[in-house]
């Protein structure tokens, strides 16, 4: 499909919600220093959506040819209608997973997923030490993961182990990758950090050297090798060492949709921090209006609303110009290119984010973890020397 | 690393995949954690029929039966479950 735009033709993609996440609710037990989450998510733990509500979402997005669920959080598991969601999900024919960092996954709970046709599950782990598990979630959890992953292992389901990678951890992949495969895994993420939410105000703390991701992928590359077809690694490259941006969400709008605890529906998790949007909400609106009608959904959907140097680059099918949220977060222009591309304007922004995460004061200032009281702090304008660089909260 | 296949081999779908019709895509796919592939007609139309009971000639036969006015696809049949083999979306009986 081509669209005219002022005599240039530009490309409209065929979309369609092939993945539907559900940010079942903002509410955690755990309080991880990378959390994507938006920083003010304390103004929306209020007006979760209901049992039945959440049904809605699910027939309705399952109509417009959404396949692959996502239940997630927060912490899915301290809503105690997971049971009837995943009875649902499976009876529309999604392919369900419960992302989870496991607790409150009780024996009980993972037989009645079973029963009801959960199809896997995704177990967040930190580190092989207690130490630095317990230290980036902020609670004492290491312990009840280990637990978890034999239940999960042990009710048959594919074990799906997600770990985020920062500098605490980064120089444990071998290790990591030894445990994951103790535990039986059947999948292993290693997630660098995006720095979005609670990781982008924890960047200088976070983030690790390029010597050190270099690293980490000879090692994950050298335990593909060893391990085979057993257990497949996804390493997801940190874009702040990459030239060229990642093509977020694989495109605005083309194929996931996100349905947040109160029942807003945004094209990616963070969207909420770009300025003049309003993103529709599903006890409003009607899912396949949203979807193709609204204009929060239009607005950068194929590459009409580009500027350069993205408008005219050669580039622009491979990334789409990058992540509008980083876009606006760092430059304050939600349009401009990532600044993550090399061509950008504002690639300094990247580079001078690099040299801080060097410093040593920087690196020494105490982490604001996810908690219910930090959100409502930053909500209330405390902690402001954290936000100095973002031109919105994250 | 490419296995071979043969004749009498009889091939499943894969554990935690996921083989169906999709109306909504008009196309079958395969869904797996962390992923799914929109098949082409003719790849959805061969794993249609891997179901743990059809060997390998049985279905080969039974497609060239079908697709007569396409000439002999036998070895696009094979080159399909070698790449299903190679995704590790199906595994062998």
């Amino acid at each position: 499909m081509a669209n005219l735009n002022n005599g240039v033709e530009s490309n409209v993609t065929q979309t369609q919600p092939l993945w539907l996440l559900a940010e079942i609710t903002y509410r955690c037990p755990l309080h991880c220093a990378f959390c994507y989450n938006p920083t003010d998510y304390a103004d929306y733990t209020k007006n979760e959506l209901s049992t039945d509500q959440w049904i809605k979402v699910l027939r309705d997005a399952r109509k417009m040819g959404a396949l692959q669920l996502g239940i997630s959080g927060g912490e899915p598991l301290l809503r105690d209608d997971i049971e009837d969601i995943v009875v649902e999900a499976n009876s529309l024919g999604y392919y369900s997973n419960l992302i989870t960092s496991g607790v409150g996954l009780t024996e009980k709970r993972i037989d009645a997923f079973k029963a009801g046709g959960l199809d896997h599950i995704q177990l967040s782990m930190h580190d092989i030490t207690e130490e630095i598990s317990n230290f980036v979630t902020d609670t004492s959890t290491f312990k009840l993961k280990q637990k978890v992953a034999a239940m999960i292992k042990d009710r048959g389901y594919p074990m799906v182990l997600n770990v985020v990678i920062h500098r605490y951890n980064i120089g444990h992949i071998k290790e990591i990758l030894e445990m994951a495969e103790a535990l039986g895994a059947d999948y292993v993420e290693l997630a660098n950090t995006q720095y979005y939410g609670w990781s982008l105000i924890n960047r200088n703390q976070l983030m690790p050297t390029k010597e050190q991701i270099d690293e980490a992928e000879k090692i994950t590359n050298e335990f593909r090798e060893y391990i085979g077809n057993k257990m497949k690694i996804f390493f997801v490259v940190p874009d702040y060492y990459a030239e060229r941006p990642k093509k977020c969400m694989n495109g605005w709008g083309e194929v996931f949709m996100i349905v947040t605890a109160n029942g807003d529906v945004l094209p990616c998790h963070s969207a909420r921090v770009l300025p003049d949007m309003n993103f529709p909400n599903v006890q409003n609106n009607n899912l396949n209006e949203i979807w193709y009608d609204s204009s929060s959904f239009n607005k950068y959907r194929g590459d009409e609303w580009m500027k350069e140097p993205c408008r005219s680059c050669s580039e622009k099918e491979n990334d789409l110009g990058g992540c509008r949220c980083q876009a606006f977060l760092l430059s304050g222009d939600a349009e401009a290119a990532d600044p993550i591309c090399t061509k950008s304007p504002h690639r300094h922004l990247i580079d001078q984010a690099l040299e801080d995460s060097k410093n040593e004061k920087l690196q020494a200032q105490p982490i604001i973890f996810r908690t219910d009281k930090n959100s409502k702090e930053l909500i209330n304008g405390e902690h402001k020397d954290r936000l100095k660089d973002f031109k919105a909260m994250p | 690393m490419t296995q071979k296949i043969n004749n009498a081999d009889v091939y499943k779908i894969a554990a935690h995949h996921r083989f169906q019709w999709e109306e909504a895509q008009n196309c079958y796919v395969i869904l797996f954690p962390e992923g799914m592939v929109k098949l082409n007609p003719s790849g959805g139309e061969i794993l249609s029929l891997v179901n743990g009971e059809n060997a390998v000639a049985d279905i080969i036969s039974s497609l060239n039966e079908k697709f007569k006015d396409a000439g002999d696809i036998s070895n696009d049949i094979i080159s399909m479950f070698e790449f299903a083999l190679e995704k590790a979306w199906i595994t062998k009986i």
